[in-house]
């Protein structure tokens, strides 16, 4: 199975592999055939339409603002709903260092977005803390605090390249298992388990 | 000089005189608030603008430098270094915030980052750390193990009160003061707003739908960058002010470079300035334009955004192909610029120009005739001249109440005393009038681009420099205008090939500082009109 975008042929993806290991995944646990189609639709619809919280804190966040302006134009994509309200949102795009000060703030968007919500690092700072890696005041990445589904390197990336992401992000969406598999709920419940916060209950 | 130089030394006798690139007077501690009284009142002194406050640690002992502006006597500046009393433990020095209104905020920088206590000083708190970080990070001894102030992600402890330290028989003594009233109905705004431009917090106390007072809670971008730049040579050291104030990175970029070329001793060639003159002058119409598209927005005129976004991405393909990057250019270096232009460029700013008057005419046509946002915008955050000054509010926010502060004209630099341009001027100092000074920067900037763009001098554009630049000892002092104020760069070098401190001293601090101060008795609506007419950057006042 071919999972790609209308837009966009196949071999010109970067990196297949993932995705088709996804496939590969999903294929072996097999699956009925009302539950599969009711999943195509689902996701069908989800991928299509990807709503994005307005977070920023620096520069990455300005290249965001491009991408929603008329040269790029992510309404083409769908994308252009971008919400102030995390609970209104479906995505989190990471635009800038997060910093200790931040973090708490942060960690509480993630949570106050619905279910499924997914994550994009974008940039380098939101990767490993970029340029601000040795600083006394910055998270070195954001993978320590929520999951991450895409990463997007760049100083700031470019638009182009913000586009790329989030299609990536809408393919993996396009093979995710809403009944029966593995659901975003449980991979976030077992992320919580494996990063334990002193004094809160899971 | 010399009448200043008495003039200090017979209202102090103690004072020390050190003749850098700025006059430099240390004077005791003692001595030094009535010394500051006498310097921003006396009419022959006349100090009004306090451009920044060095926090320094010298090992042996710790102070600051207080580096300062006569607006009314052509623009003189000064330095006074005023060495801490007390022990290592706890350090402190007279407070000055009933001299500059700006100080308040300063002195709670230096005491985040040294641990210096100023006296009296009414609100000092931390200002980009939590109350409970481990120690003052700017200090030299200070102790970067991460597990002292682990990452959590745990809500930070908050506190309604604030510390004020008094002087009792020489001895220090800390009072608890409330922020706000257990009376005050208080609103929190951010710091994930749309509003705030990035990741500011407003803590707001409102009578109803007016506002009483606001507490300004920034460092939710706080990335260290004075004290990384402590570990990094000079070249290294640059990027670091791209990603500052991002639209500005030409101009500071430039600026540090000037900076590091004049304490080397390094001349740089004339098509090098010329080239930096005009990627400045191209940032600031870029930078302009942004603001129109994002103030609009909060203001509720979303359309806007797309209009002036066009131009400022033709300026963005400009700079791409010579630079190679959209934002964040890391384009001038020590010695002149990265590489040479790209054949295209005359054309594409001649293309650019050509656009331009068509453009502006149209942003009037939409938006500033617009009677709504007239409404929105007429008499709306009123500041003076003087609160300008005493705040620090320079730029084009500064200029719209009247300040002249274009440091492009009162201290001009590079080859700007050559070039044939206006200063913008507004005297009404509300939102409308920083608005229309935005504006007409553009149309200034764009005349700037038109004398140079065909008179490009042929040359090298980056001269030879030393693989491994070192600096003398001593401390150098610049001040460059960004697209959004002054922008005041300390470096303190021991020697080496590394800086001993560097402070950079942006023009958003004061601007998120003053907020309080304008907003006084208007409408919570307001506020959003009042910040996006500012326009500060918050990864600039945090760094």
């Amino acid at each position: 199975m071919e999972v790609t975008t209308k837009s966009m042929p196949y071999d010109a993806w970067k990196d297949n592999e993932y995705i088709e290991k996804l496939v590969k995944e999903l294929q072996d646990n097999g699956t009925n055939v009302i539950v599969g189609s009711l999943d195509k639709l689902i996701n069908w619809g989800r991928s299509n339409s990807l709503w994005p919280l307005t977070f920023a804190t620096s520069c990455c966040g300005i290249e965001f603002v491009s991408l929603g302006a008329a040269r790029f134009d992510m309404a083409r994509f769908g994308w252009e709903v971008a919400r102030s309200s995390p609970r209104q949102a479906d995505f989190m795009m990471v635009a800038g260092t997060i910093v200790n000060r931040m973090v708490p703030v942060f960690r509480r968007l993630y949570d106050q977005l619905a279910e499924p919500k997914y994550v994009i690092a974008c940039g380098s700072c939101a990767i490993s803390g970029g340029p601000f890696l040795k600083s006394y005041h910055v998270a070195k990445g954001i993978a320590d605090i929520v999951p991450v589904d895409v990463y997007l390197p760049g100083c700031p990336p470019r638009p182009e390249a913000m586009i790329y992401a989030i299609m990536q992000l809408s393919r993996k969406i396009k093979v995710e298992r809403f009944f029966g598999g593995v659901n975003r709920q449980e991979k976030q419940q077992e992320f919580l388990r494996e990063h334990p916060v002193a004094g809160v209950n899971d | 000089m010399a009448t200043i130089q008495d003039k200090i030394a017979a209202l102090c006798p103690e004072a020390q005189f050190e003749q850098a690139d700025v006059l430099q007077v240390t004077v005791p501690e003692a001595k030094w608030h009535d010394l500051a009284v006498a310097l921003r009142h006396d009419a022959d002194l006349a100090f009004d603008y306090l451009i920044t406050i060095v926090g320094m640690d010298w090992q042996e002992s710790m102070g600051c430098i207080y580096y300062m502006m006569s607006t009314s006597r052509g623009n003189e500046t000064l330095a006074v270094k005023v060495i801490a009393a007390g022990t290592r433990k706890s350090p402190y020095l007279p407070s000055v915030f009933d001299v500059w209104a700006v100080a308040t905020l300063y002195e709670r920088e230096v005491y985040d980052f040294f641990g210096i206590i100023f006296v009296n000083n009414p609100d000092m708190r931390r200002l980009f750390l939590s109350i409970d970080w481990v120690g003052y990070p700017l200090r030299k001894d200070y102790d970067t193990d991460p597990k002292l102030n682990p990452i959590s992600t745990e809500s930070e402890r908050q506190s309604d009160f604030t510390d004020t330290w008094t002087l009792e028989k020489g001895k220090l003594v800390k009072n608890e003061v409330r922020v706000f009233q257990p009376e005050d109905f208080v609103v929190n705004i951010g710091p994930q707003h749309p509003s705030t431009h990035g990741v500011l917090r407003f803590r707001t106390c409102i009578d109803g739908e007016t506002i009483k007072k606001i507490d300004v809670y920034m460092g939710y971008i706080h990335r260290g960058i004075e004290k990384l730049m402590e570990g990094l040579t000079y070249p290294q050291c640059l990027p670091f002010l791209d990603r500052m104030d991002y639209f500005s990175a030409q101009n500071y970029h430039s600026g540090m470079c000037r900076l590091v070329e004049r304490a080397a001793g390094i001349k740089i060639s004339r098509r090098a300035e010329v080239i930096r003159v005009m990627m400045d002058e191209l940032s600031r119409i870029a930078s302009h334009c942004l603001f129109m598209g994002t103030f609009c927005m909060d203001l509720g005129a979303t359309s806007m955004l797309f209009y002036t976004l066009r131009v400022r991405e033709q300026i963005l393909d400009i700079m791409e192909k010579t630079c190679g990057a959209r934002m964040t250019f890391n384009y001038p270096c020590i010695g002149g610029v990265m590489q040479d232009l790209h054949p295209d460029f005359q054309k594409d700013v001649k293309a650019l120009l050509e656009i331009i008057p068509a453009n502006i005419k149209e942003y009037q046509k939409l938006f500033t005739g617009n009677v709504i946002a007239k409404e929105r915008m007429v008499g709306v955050g009123l500041l003076s001249k003087e609160d300008a000054i005493s705040y620090g509010v320079t730029g084009p926010s500064g200029r719209a109440s009247g300040w002249s502060c274009d440091l492009r004209k009162i201290r001009p630099y590079s080859i700007y005393p050559e070039l044939d341009f206006e200063e913008v001027l507004a005297t009404e100092g509300d939102s409308m009038a920083r608005f229309n000074v935005r504006l007409h920067e553009i149309e200034q900037s764009a005349k700037i681009l038109e004398q140079l763009v065909d008179n490009i001098p042929e040359g090298e554009y980056c001269v030879k420099v030393p693989k491994v630049i070192k600096l003398p000892a001593g401390h150098w002092f610049e001040m460059t205008e960004g697209c959004r104020g002054v922008l005041g760069i300390y470096l303190e070098s021991d020697g080496g090939t590394t800086p001993y401190r560097v402070k950079l001293a942006p023009p958003c601090l004061p601007l998120a500082g003053v907020v309080d101060h304008i907003t006084e008795g208007m409408k919570i609506a307001d506020l959003i009109t009042i910040g996006g007419s500012l326009d500060y950057i918050i990864p600039d006042m945090d760094r």
